[in-house]
């Protein structure tokens, strides 16, 4: 891979950052944008943890991730703290990876 | 110890962002292993993480690159999964705040993580000190991890191993509980995460997550008449767990 390349994507990168954060955004600051902006959150979220839960390059998978995510999940449900949550989705996949 | 208890207590976002950060940086230097792998020297491994600062774009560049696709093939699936990025911008945007100096260095920060994080504290202040915390945690413990993963090579383990690859989605779920109290935000939740699954057999990565946006459709159509619900505006009752509960640990 080429400087001109990685400096290529840098630059495109950065231009998308830049995108929403200087262009787009200011320009939907009337209540009625802020409105449906606010919806944003929960659904690309909710679509990262999906994608990251169930995702496997071009497929859809039940894997250890599954069984973590479901214990942090849990955890989260119960009120837990971010840390324990966090931990609690690593340990659980890491082991039922380590037994299976 | 003090100074510590302070902290947490003006800042209760602090430790979430370091603990994110710190998971950020095994992926970090997993990256950096695989980059050398890929024939990067590691100035260059380094150079993108620094500049391109996108996990799951420097991800998908370098395994195209290794799987020996070509430099379009390359760029074209890096961008696409750097796209999401604009659209945290325009959520993070009203909160942020400052000069145009000071956006145009939040904008490389712009990422995952640091938009999550924001986008769950329920104040102006909080948003903004949860953004520029996560972003300068994940952004140093992403390149340190890069510098030591490019340097020690394959004699690290796989972060798989620990079970890290399931600690993010468990983290986002804390972070987006916050927006699932109105039912608004619930019906754009769940399309959103529906849309991303049903295009993830059929498209590129970065398509799914992008196409979630549209989830958003649906929460203005069928709950569009409701009362504002920006996180910030809800009053009591928002703060993410992760707030609740600091105190007590």
């Amino acid at each position: 891979m080429s400087w001109t390349v990685i400096l290529g994507l840098a630059a495109g990168a950065y231009a998308f950052k830049a995108l929403g954060l200087l262009v787009l955004g200011p320009r939907s600051s009337s209540p009625r944008a802020l409105r449906v902006v606010a919806l944003l959150p929960p659904a690309l979220l909710c679509a990262l943890v999906a994608v990251q839960t169930f995702g496997a390059e071009r497929a859809l998978t039940l894997d250890a991730r599954a069984a973590g995510v479901a214990v942090g999940a849990a955890a989260a449900w119960r009120r837990a703290p971010f840390v324990v949550v966090i931990i609690a989705a690593a340990a659980v996949t890491a082991a039922v990876r380590a037994l299976a | 110890m003090k100074q510590n208890a302070r902290v947490h207590a003006d800042r209760p976002y602090a430790r979430d962002a370091a603990a994110l950060g710190a998971a950020v940086g095994v992926f970090g230097l997993s990256f950096g292993v695989l980059a050398i792998a890929a024939g990067l020297s590691v100035p260059k491994a380094c150079a993108m993480s620094l500049l391109v600062f996108t996990g799951a774009s420097q991800f998908a560049a370098i395994g195209v690159v290794a799987s020996g696709g070509s430099v379009g093939a390359a760029l074209g699936s890096a961008l696409l999964l750097a796209a999401r990025n604009a659209a945290y911008g325009v959520v993070l945007a009203p909160r942020l705040g400052g000069g145009r100096a000071r956006r145009l260095l939040a904008a490389q920060l712009t990422i995952d993580e640091s938009a999550a994080m924001s986008a769950a504290q329920p104040g102006s202040d909080d948003a903004r000190g949860a953004f520029w915390w996560t972003g300068v945690a994940v952004f140093t413990f992403w390149n340190l991890g890069t510098l030591v993963g490019a340097l020690a090579g394959a004699a690290l383990g796989d972060p798989r191993s620990l079970g890290l690859d399931a600690a993010f989605p468990a983290g986002f779920i804390v972070l987006v509980a916050p927006h699932l109290r109105a039912r608004r935000g619930r019906i754009s939740a769940a399309t959103g995460a529906l849309i991303a699954l049903l295009l993830v057999p059929l498209t590129p990565a970065g398509t799914p997550i992008l196409a979630a946006s549209l989830g958003i459709v649906p929460a203005i159509l069928f709950a569009g008449t409701a009362t504002p619900r920006l996180a910030g505006e809800d009053g009591t009752g928002t703060l993410p767990n992760s707030m609740d509960t600091d105190g007590s640990t």
